[in-house]
């Protein structure tokens, strides 16, 4: 024992007097205190939260697209239902007793606060069932948002609103059971912009479950802050006009302004009309569109992976002449095909032997089997295995074998083999340029989006560079879009041997005997071009055209997938023709009327 | 060699007691996200079941403890300390910044507030210097030892700033004066420790006329003459208002605060030619006690206005209670007794609470966690509560004096000294009877750090009791 143990005793006597006066200090606020205990017990507190109105959606030209209209949702409050008049509520809303049963059972569960019964009521029924609300404890209105649409159109680029899922609600504060969400689209990549921030109201309420009026005069309300406008880089009459146009085809149009990579038309066909997807009948809309066989909801413009075929040749020429392969004066000739130690590719007939120009204004496949096996067994590189990865390169940096990373979130990647694709399947060394010679053609082991192609004859366009395709050109209130979207990717390819290439697309269109695709000339527009044919193994193949226009200053960069349409000169080019003159100049001359009028009366739905 | 372990030896009340404040706390924890939507009890985005798994880890942690060498806790406790100094300083240096403080790691998604374990290396450090043999409490070279061993973490945690936790230092007076610290001292020490939060508090006048008085009330007592107190009185207010009146009638620019100031300086010349002349030398320390008193609020408040950034001082503010970016003064503390008063003598019943589900009470699941004990349990469940909890004490009393060996002892009282100065506190700052300092409720608040530091503090006692009848040292 040392001389200080008795303090214990001190210590243990100072916690039983500060225990004791909290103890004392709990009794008087809990048990002899009644102020605390008035506005608790006789009133409570009702949250209702504030929906803000989602942000609208315009056009280029500033045409309202998308807008709101409103909703009623009818909600159950488990903990404050009383004894009412079951069968009248029935007959305001038109509804079973049954029904009324099982809803009040279901949210009688406890792991929700307060369940929708009955959502997006009529504004009719709402007016009615208005005026009786306080013979229903328990019930409560909620007034919501939901999308309408000015034009039918373009519904995989403005996406649709959907309910937030139990999986999303998990990782985000923000979003509670029953929610909306943008799903798809510019809905679901603007989703941030366009909510706005929900606000609350916080209510006395008395043991009716009447309101009494704002709690602590509103000190925890909070405005709802509404959602920002979008203008989006669309053009409305383009998107309606190609939907127009494709409404027979399977297949996708991508058009961009290649000065600022804004997408003007974004179209996967078949489509669907966005009001279909909003209000009560969404979920069964969509049961329908997903079981339809010619899949409507797949967006082809972005998802849908096909060889670029012929299209893919203007990057071989421009790879060529960079790496010093081949110049604007090589000639190869063709003898209706490409022949080399057992290896064949045919080829149509045309003038031979060709230069570089006419190489791409014919679309020759000899020519660029040889410009691609230069390429690949270039001496400047110490085997195949280098050269290919300088090639694949190139090709990357034009967005192909990734995502553009545009602004949409189900982007797909497309498909650029790297080189352990190649050793594991014939082996390492084992491949070379005449192996892989179908790449020379923009066959085989290779896959792009309609959307890459779009960006590439955008770069074509610009000689050189290419901004990200994006599909929002405005935030009001932020007035700026992602700094990705502003920066210039440059190619490292000159722009001369960009030129070059355009002169040989300038002929393919505008040129004489040969040219590939003066199916697209247009007389007063100088559009440039290049077909191409997507190899189908599971049928016939798909009808390609890339384009831009006019050759100088260009304003317009277009990709056109017609599936099963086989040559690129047969749909593709003559819609995508179409497709430039209608943006140019607004409509479509009259002395092509007979063009517009072939293309929407031939259906390549309906031979499936 | 470890001992075998005699599970007979093991301090069960002191386990029991500790299981019934872990398990009713979880169930508060639950019952605050409960209205919210009810999943799982694991579900580890919530509260309750990210806390559950900090509790089942905690379990872990006690038998590895008990699976460890029990001398171990006295020689590693110098290098425990050093290194939870490091964890102090990393923090302040590469901490995550949460609520304009640094006083969090975060790592691999868990986040860590070395803070809560600096109590910890304390409490073994302050055991382990005090039990040596040689160590005079009462002399200046020890004083001076321990009281830089309890400043330097202090000190360091009040830098991030998290001044709240740096106040709970002062807890281990507790520790030092049933070691034999002075009693004088052991008051003047909670006395700056009062002092250093009312001049966080209060505007620097109202600090000082506070001084004042309470110097005069102590001359009173001492000198218990009547004509020495009016002598003494009428001295400054004599000087107060002849201040008053020439600030008046002149327009001098001086406000109340240099008022005061002014009228001190010049009472106390006066004060110092009276003590002199007639040789009242004991008010001397009145004097003394008053002006560094008066120097110690200085230092408090220059810290304050200069050493913090603003962004810092705001984080010290509304910890306070003085700013929050909603509500006014007050705002938190109201909400906090509302939820406490509208339970009742009976409570709403578990789960049934609505106060502390709206969000009204911040920090509802951590510092305020007692809100929703006297929400839905009542004035009974609050009085259990801390029943419980004076029960738990006063067992750690018991069992520290049954210790053979100092460093036992002492440690044990350390572990004492935190939970009594966080559970009173705590208690306290809920119910409006102390500041609010934003410091969990131990076993209570949600927070795995603190739960797990809380933890191991306790069981390294319980651990080092059950060895009491071999182990001496």
């Amino acid at each position: 024992m040392d001389r200080f143990a008795t303090r214990k005793n001190i210590i243990v006597l100072i916690i039983l007097v500060v225990s004791a006066g909290l103890v004392m200090r709990l009794f008087y606020l809990q048990v002899i205190d009644t102020s605390y205990k008035l506005s608790a017990e006789n009133n409570s507190k009702r949250i209702e939260i504030l929906y803000p109105a989602r942000g609208l959606i315009y056009d280029r030209n500033h045409e309202l697209l998308v807008y709101n209209q409103p909703v009623y949702d009818l909600m159950i409050a488990p903990f404050e239902l009383q004894a009412f008049d079951s069968t009248e509520l029935c007959e305001i809303l038109k509804i079973d007793l049954e029904r009324l049963r099982s809803g009040i059972q279901r949210v009688r569960n406890p792991r929700y606060r307060r369940e929708p019964f009955i959502k997006q009521i009529s504004p009719e029924t709402y007016a009615v069932l208005q005026e009786k609300m306080y013979k229903f404890p328990g019930f409560y209105v909620r007034s919501r948002t939901l999308r309408k649409y000015n034009r039918e159109i373009a519904a995989h680029l403005l996406g649709y609103v959907g309910e937030v899922d139990e999986k999303l609600i998990a990782s985000d504060n923000y979003y509670v059971m029953g929610d909306y969400i943008g799903v798809s689209g510019i809905e679901g990549y603007y989703e941030a912009a366009l909510r706005g921030e929900k606000g609350q109201e916080v209510l006395l309420v008395d043991v009716h479950g009447r309101v009494q009026g704002p709690f602590q005069d509103g000190r925890f309300d909070r405005d709802a802050v509404v959602g920002r406008d979008l203008e989006c880089t669309i053009d409305a009459e383009l998107q309606e006009y190609g939907e127009k146009l494709m409404k027979t085809y399977k297949g996708s149009i991508v058009a961009i302004e290649p000065s600022t990579g804004e997408i003007l038309t974004l179209i996967s066909a078949p489509t669907y009309e966005p009001s279909l997807l909003v209000g009560r009948t969404r979920t069964e809309n969509y049961i329908k569109l997903e079981k339809d066989t010619l899949e409507p909801l797949f967006n082809r413009a972005l998802m849908a992976n096909y060889p670029p075929g012929s299209t893919f040749k203007p990057v071989h020429a421009l790879i060529g002449l960079q790496e010093g392969v081949i110049s604007r004066n090589s000639t190869f000739s063709c003898t209706q095909g490409f022949y080399a130690r057992g290896v064949s590719v045919g080829c149509h007939v045309h003038k031979s032997p060709l230069n570089l120009i006419e190489g791409i204004q014919n679309s020759c496949n000899a020519y660029f089997c040889n410009v691609f096996r230069n390429i690949i067994d270039n001496p400047d590189y110490n085997n195949v295995t280098e050269a290919y990865n300088s090639w694949r390169d190139y090709v990357m940096a034009f967005g192909f074998g990734n995502s553009l990373n545009a602004d949409f979130i189900n982007e797909l990647n497309g498909f650029i083999a790297p080189t352990f694709y190649y050793d594991h399947y014939y082996g390492e060394n084992r491949w070379n340029a005449l192996t892989i010679i179908s790449l020379a053609i923009g066959q085989g082991e290779i896959l792009t989006t309609p959307l890459q192609m779009a960006n590439l004859a955008a770069t074509i366009a610009n000689k050189g560079y290419y901004y990200i395709p994006h599909t929002v050109r405005n935030i009001a209130g932020i007035d700026t879009i992602e700094n990705r979207f502003t920066e210039r990717r440059v190619i490292p390819v000159d722009t001369a041997n960009f030129s070059i290439v355009a002169e040989g697309m300038d002929l393919a269109v505008n040129g004489g005997t040969g040219s590939t695709a003066r199916i697209a000339y247009i007389s007063d527009i100088k559009v440039c071009g290049k077909t191409g044919t997507a190899q189908n193994p599971q049928g016939r193949d798909h009808s390609v055209f890339i384009a831009f226009a006019p050759k100088e200053e260009p304003r317009i960069a277009i990709a056109v997938y017609v599936e099963h349409g086989e040559w690129g000169a047969s749909y593709a080019a003559p819609i995508a023709s179409l497709m430039i003159e209608k943006y140019l100049k607004g409509s479509v001359d009259p002395g092509r009327k007979w063009l517009e009028a072939t293309m929407l009366s031939r259906n390549l739905l309906s031979e499936q | 060699m470890t001992e075998k372990l005699h599970i007979e030896d093991i301090d069960w009340i002191t386990i029991i007691l500790y299981l019934v404040l872990v398990v009713f706390g979880w169930l508060n924890i639950f019952a605050v996200s409960y209205n919210e939507r009810f999943r799982s009890i694991f579900d580890l985005s919530m509260n309750y079941g990210d806390q559950l798994i900090w509790i089942l880890t905690s379990f872990v942690m006690i038998i590895l403890l008990f699976a460890v060498d029990h001398r171990s806790f006295y020689f590693f406790a110098y290098p425990v300390y050093g290194f939870a100094i490091v964890l102090l300083l990393a923090v302040v240096l590469f901490g995550t910044e949460v609520n304009n403080a640094r006083s969090w790691f975060r790592i691999f998604g868990v986040n860590f507030q070395p803070s809560e374990f600096a109590k910890l290396a304390t409490a073994l450090a302050l055991a382990r210097f005090l039990s040596g043999w040689d160590v005079k409490i009462r002399s200046w070279k020890s004083m001076v030892t321990l009281l830089m061993m309890v400043g330097v973490p202090a000190m360091i945690i009040a830098v991030q700033p998290d001044w709240g936790t740096a106040l709970v230092f002062s807890g281990f007076v507790l520790l030092l004066y049933r070691e034999g610290m002075p009693g004088w001292m052991a008051a003047m020490i909670l006395f700056l420790a009062g002092l250093f939060l009312f001049t966080l508090l209060l505007v620097p006048a109202e600090v000082i006329i506070a001084l004042i008085a309470f110097a005069f009330i102590g001359f009173a007592i001492l000198s218990r003459k009547a004509k020495h107190i009016v002598a003494g009185g009428a001295i400054f207010g004599a000087f107060l208002l002849v201040l008053r009146l020439m600030t008046d009638l002149l327009s001098l620019d001086l406000n109340q605060y240099q008022v005061i100031l002014i009228t001190l300086v010049l009472s106390t010349i006066v004060y110092l030619i009276m003590i002199y002349l007639y040789k009242l030398k004991r008010f001397l320390l009145v004097l003394a006690i008053l002006f560094g008193s008066i120097a110690f609020t200085f230092t408090v408040d220059y810290m304050f206005h200069n050493f913090l950034k603003p962004h810092q001082q705001m984080r010290i503010n509304i910890l306070l209670g003085k700013e929050t970016d909603i509500q006014d003064v007050g705002y938190n503390l109201n909400q906090s007794k509302i939820a406490i008063g509208s339970g009742g003598f009976m409570g709403k019943g578990f789960l049934k609470g609505t106060q502390t589900k709206l969000n009204f009470v911040p920090e509802q699941s951590t510092d305020f966690i007692f809100c929703t004990i006297g929400e839905e349990w009542g004035f009974v469940g609050t009085t259990l509560v801390i029943a419980v909890f004076v029960g738990l004490l006063i067992r750690l009393i018991f069992l520290a004096e049954r210790q053979k060996s100092n460093f036992a002892r002492i440690y044990g009282y350390g572990v004492l000294s935190v939970i009594f100065f966080h559970f009173s506190i705590n208690i306290a700052m809920t119910i409006g009877l102390f500041p609010v300092i934003g410091i969990p409720l131990p076993f209570f608040s949600y927070g795995g750090s603190a739960f797990l530091a809380f933890t191991l503090m306790l069981f390294i006692f319980i651990r080092l009791d059950s060895v009491r009848k071999v182990y001496v040292i």
